[in-house]
């Protein structure tokens, strides 16, 4: 190996560590949270990315329906609840319309954008809303009620989750893979090495979300309620915070993050229905080395995760798989180790 | 004895509950049902092996794998590789498996066991998809395509690898594994098992090293994965990597969940209706949807969240709310008397507490404190709240590591031992908020506490090779129930008593140690008059037999009423010590508790 293939297998594990650290970092903010170990991270990766591809095609992605049939659902969940605390005919209604709001108005503005073949970036856009949208309906359908059930059956559910929404994707966007149009289609060279475009843009957001993330969580007080309901959740209720929007609130971010991540990789390679899994798995085991809760190690997890991959592709391309996912177990171990025993509650 | 009364005892016989199990299987075997519902039935008993194993992790122990199927796949691609490129006999060839599975497991296990309960499934999804790109990887087992043309299995030149014979050993084994997990979870294995789900801290009290039970559990399910996996090899005759993925990993942990993770029958349905659902689904959808893929995974996603949702226990929970239980058959009377230890002789100092000290950062909650306890006394601990007095119990039992000090239990240093070593030593503890198994019996969950006076392991239990230990544990336990007048309650659950018989099922418990010492926190709290009363009065006929007590207790009248002596600790240190007397007349007490006139 020289150096010009060294530098471009830095400079790919980078970038792709750059969308782990992302993943990575909506997994720690999930758990954290809500306790909720998220599987399914990657998936949001996998409909942000074909989203997108849809609308290039002019079409009304699957997705539109999808948020809507699960808005709906939701809804009918919160009136239910609703009647049954108040048996008040217009605040039940009003709970519903409230859930229904938001996905409703992005579905009427996808479907009335979609055959007008509007500007990537304005796609874009769209596409992050519906995602982003997915992220409180998921939760407030899978986990809500299950809330104060404990960790392990919330990565079971989690799993039935993935599950699902792995089904639906086939559904939706079926088995054909897209690769996206570049946002930029720039090379700019520095000295030997030549960058595209793109991977500037990966890096730059990513940099841009952690630190957003992390001024969120030290700057403001919402930020610091999320936090509280982390610590405490029956105190953070006495506190007044309601630990039900807490919980809609972190996916909404986890399902952005997700959105981002797949706008960010569909132009680097062909999305899948699938591909989201393997790709949210790379951010969690980034998210594992910071033991779940650390954020920067998390990141540092993710470039980590980037380079052996890059590398790992150059000397045993076909086990590239096989030594990330291989690394857990020393990562694991690692931790055992160095964090000692950290007894269960 | 009538004919049907004869019957009905009969009926509860586990023996020939067995035997007719056994009976329908063979007669299935020979029963002219079509090859086709053979064929299902062949495929249901693989996934009930690996099923059977999630029961004894997740049901029983509540830890969780998604990669049994990574554990099918090593059985069955080592049973494969060694019958077709060496030559070896599939009846070798499924050791290998074993041995490798095993080696697998306990490397996975002991890595991430030691850590909170979610590492180990998480590890299990890596290594679940690791192993499967290996395979699909290694030119040597044939990549993707996997390997073919893997031999039958034979006996005495029969082939019983397909159809009805298959269905007989395939059976056979599955019905096998569910008598032995059956036997292991009614002993004293099974009750670590249970005493470690509920609670690492009383298992372990207990003298159960949980971290090996745990690591234990985990290599069973895996071992009986193993065995799956080298059956499919020879009934497939064909390996390659997709049986062995993640999302199977995941489809037994629903199959599981959705009989009931918790019950041996219910785990084997669960697999049944699975499978019976995927074939229907996996047909009707595409149908439906108008286009083909495997959309059934859709709905195995949302049925697994609504399970967990209305249905935690699984669907054999509405089953078994039918089924009897019957009292167990109070066989014991015959069986050995568990040996004893030493006792200390009347008046030998049992426990020297000498300036012990506990720093947590910047707090010192306990302060140089020291104590002795002599054989035969009642020594009570008290102060207000936050004085340190659970944190001086921890310390001398061993939950929490010293800062400095020392604590000598009959001459020998105990300090810095885990606590089970301090229990095995003969110290017995209680717990403030009581801990107990609440779906076994008052008797199971006081047999507990003669953990450490049997050494039956889980193979033994498997085979109902423990049945003599067993019936010494049981004698002894129903023995310290009668000793503190609760045997009366013996086949009660033990979730079902109220809070002044739960605290006596511990001290019972406790006693089924054969302790030297008997630490007790706020045995008191929470109870009536009259079971305070109650209490005092065990307490005293335990000191009469010559019993060593440290006290840690709130409830003054009783303190005052049962001990020889009193310790008393104010913001960790020590205030002062005396007979009871003595520190009802210290005017520093009275400061402690009640505050100072200015």
């Amino acid at each position: 190996m020289d150096f010009s293939i060294a530098s471009i297998l830095l400079l790919d594990g980078i970038t792709n560590g750059a969308v782990y650290a992302l993943l990575g970092l909506a997994t720690v903010l999930v758990f954290s949270v809500t306790r909720v170990i998220f599987i399914p991270q990657g998936e949001f990766v996998a409909y942000g990315a074909l989203t997108l591809a849809i609308f290039q095609t002019g079409k009304v992605p699957g997705t539109v329906w999808l948020l809507l049939i699960m808005a709906l659902l939701a809804a009918v969940m919160d009136v239910r609840l609703s009647w049954q605390h108040s048996h008040d005919g217009r605040r039940a209604l009003k709970a519903g319309l409230t859930t229904l709001a938001a996905p409703l108005m992005v579905s009427i503005l996808s479907i009335w954008a979609a055959p007008h073949q509007l500007p990537l970036l304005v796609q874009a856009l769209l596409t992050v809303a519906i995602v982003t949208a997915f992220g409180p309906l998921v939760y407030r359908l899978a986990y809500q009620s299950l809330a104060d059930a404990s960790s392990l059956v919330l990565l079971i559910v989690s799993v039935g989750v993935h599950f699902a929404m792995t089904g639906l994707g086939l559904l939706f966007f079926g088995a054909e893979g897209f690769r996206n149009p570049s946002f930029w289609d720039e090379r700019l060279s520095l000295g030997p090495l030549a960058i595209s475009g793109q991977a500037v843009i990966i890096m730059l957001t990513s940099l841009a979300l952690i630190v957003l993330l992390w001024q969120f969580f030290s700057r403001t007080l919402y930020g610091k309620a999320l936090q509280a309901t982390a610590v405490n959740r029956l105190g953070a209720r006495l506190m007044g915070i309601s630990t039900h929007g807490a919980g809609q609130a972190t996916f909404a971010m986890a399902a952005l993050i997700g959105a981002l991540s797949g706008l960010l990789i569909g132009p680097t390679t062909t999305v899948f229905y699938d591909s989201g899994f393997l790709i949210g798995l790379k951010g969690f085991v980034a998210a594992v080395m910071g033991g779940l809760h650390s954020y920067p190690l998390a990141a540092l997890g993710a470039l980590f995760v980037g380079l052996v991959e890059s590398f790992g592709s150059f000397w045993a391309s076909a086990f590239k798989e096989v030594i990330v996912f291989t690394l857990v177990l020393p990562i694991l171990l690692w931790r055992s180790v160095a964090g000692g025993n950290e007894e269960e509650h | 004895m009538s004919f049907t009364t004869q019957l009905q005892h009969w009926a509860h016989k586990t023996n020939i509950q067995r035997v007719v199990v056994v009976a329908c299987m063979l007669l299935y075997a020979v029963s002219p049902v079509p090859e086709f519902w053979i064929t299902q039935l062949n495929y249901i008993a693989l996934y009930s092996l690996v099923i059977l194993g999630l029961v004894l992790l997740t049901g029983i122990g509540g830890l969780t794998s998604f990669g049994q199927a990574a554990f099918v796949g090593i059985g069955a691609y080592t049973s494969a590789y060694l019958t077709v490129n060496m030559g070896w006999s599939p009846w070798l060839t499924v050791f290998a498996g074993l041995f490798i599975t095993g080696i697998s497991a306990l490397v996975v296990g002991w890595i991430t066991l030691r850590m909170s309960g979610h590492y180990l499934p998480l590890a299990t999804i890596a290594w679940g998809l690791s192993l499967y790109y290996l395979m699909g990887n290694l030119d040597a087992l044939g990549k993707y395509d996997g390997i073919l043309g893997v031999p039958a299995l034979t006996l005495f030149g029969w082939d019983i690898s397909q159809g009805r014979s298959f269905f007989v050993l395939a059976w056979g084994m599955v019905l096998f594994a569910a008598f032995a997990l059956l036997n292991l979870m009614d002993s004293r294995t099974g009750r670590a098992i249970k005493a470690m789900r509920s609670s690492g801290l009383m298992a372990e009290a207990m003298g159960v090293d949980t971290l090996r039970h745990k690591v234990g559990i985990f290599l069973i399910a895996a071992l009986f994965a193993s065995i799956s996996g080298w059956l499919f090899a020879h009934f497939q005759r064909t390996v390659n990597p997709s049986p062995f993925g993640l999302k199977m990993g995941i489809e037994y942990l629903f199959m599981a969940v959705l009989g009931g993770a918790g019950f041996v029958w219910g785990a084997i349905s669960g697999a049944v209706m699975t499978k019976l659902l995927e074939d229907e689904l996996q047909v009707l959808l595409p149908k439906l949807l108008g286009t083909s893929g495997s959309y059934e995974v859709i709905v195995f996603g949302v049925v697994l969240v609504l399970v967990l949702k209305y249905l935690p226990d699984g669907l054999w929970s509405l089953v078994g709310r039918f089924l009897p239980k019957p009292n167990r058959a109070e066989d014991w009377q015959t069986a050995a008397a568990l040996p004893e230890r030493a006792k200390p002789a009347l008046g030998e100092t049992v426990l020297e507490v000498k300036a012990i000290r506990k720093q947590f950062g910047g707090l010192t909650a306990v302060n140089d404190i020291g104590f002795s306890i002599q054989a035969g006394q009642i020594v009570g601990l008290i102060g207000p709240n936050g004085a340190g007095k659970s944190t001086t119990f921890n310390l001398i039992t061993g939950v929490l590591g010293l800062s400095s000090g020392e604590v000598k239990f009959r001459g020998q240093t105990i300090s810095g031992l885990p606590s089970r070593e301090i229990a095995r030593r003969g110290m017995s503890r209680t717990f403030q908020h009581v801990k107990m198994i609440p779906e076994l019996t008052v008797l199971e969950n006081v047999a507990l506490g003669a953990q450490l006076r049997g050494s039956k392991g889980a193979l033994s239990s498997m085979l109902r090779l423990d049945r003599a230990e067993e019936q010494s544990l049981l004698r002894e336990a129903a023995r310290q129930l009668e000793r503190i007048g609760m045997g009366h309650a013996m086949h009660e659950l033990a979730g079902n008593l109220a809070m002044g018989p739960q605290r006596l099922l511990e001290i019972a418990r406790a006693l089924c140690s054969d302790p030297a010492l008997l630490l007790l926190d706020e045995p008191a709290a929470g109870l009536r008059h009259k079971e305070k009363q109650a209490l005092a009065g065990v307490l005293r006929q335990l000191r009469s037999e010559g019993m060593s007590i440290l006290l840690v207790e709130h409830d003054m009248d009783l303190v005052m009423d049962v001990t020889d002596h009193i310790v008393v600790m104010e913001f960790g240190t020590l205030l002062m010590q005396g007979t009871p007397e003595q520190v009802q007349q210290s005017p520093k007490v009275r400061a402690a508790y009640l505050g100072v006139e200015h």
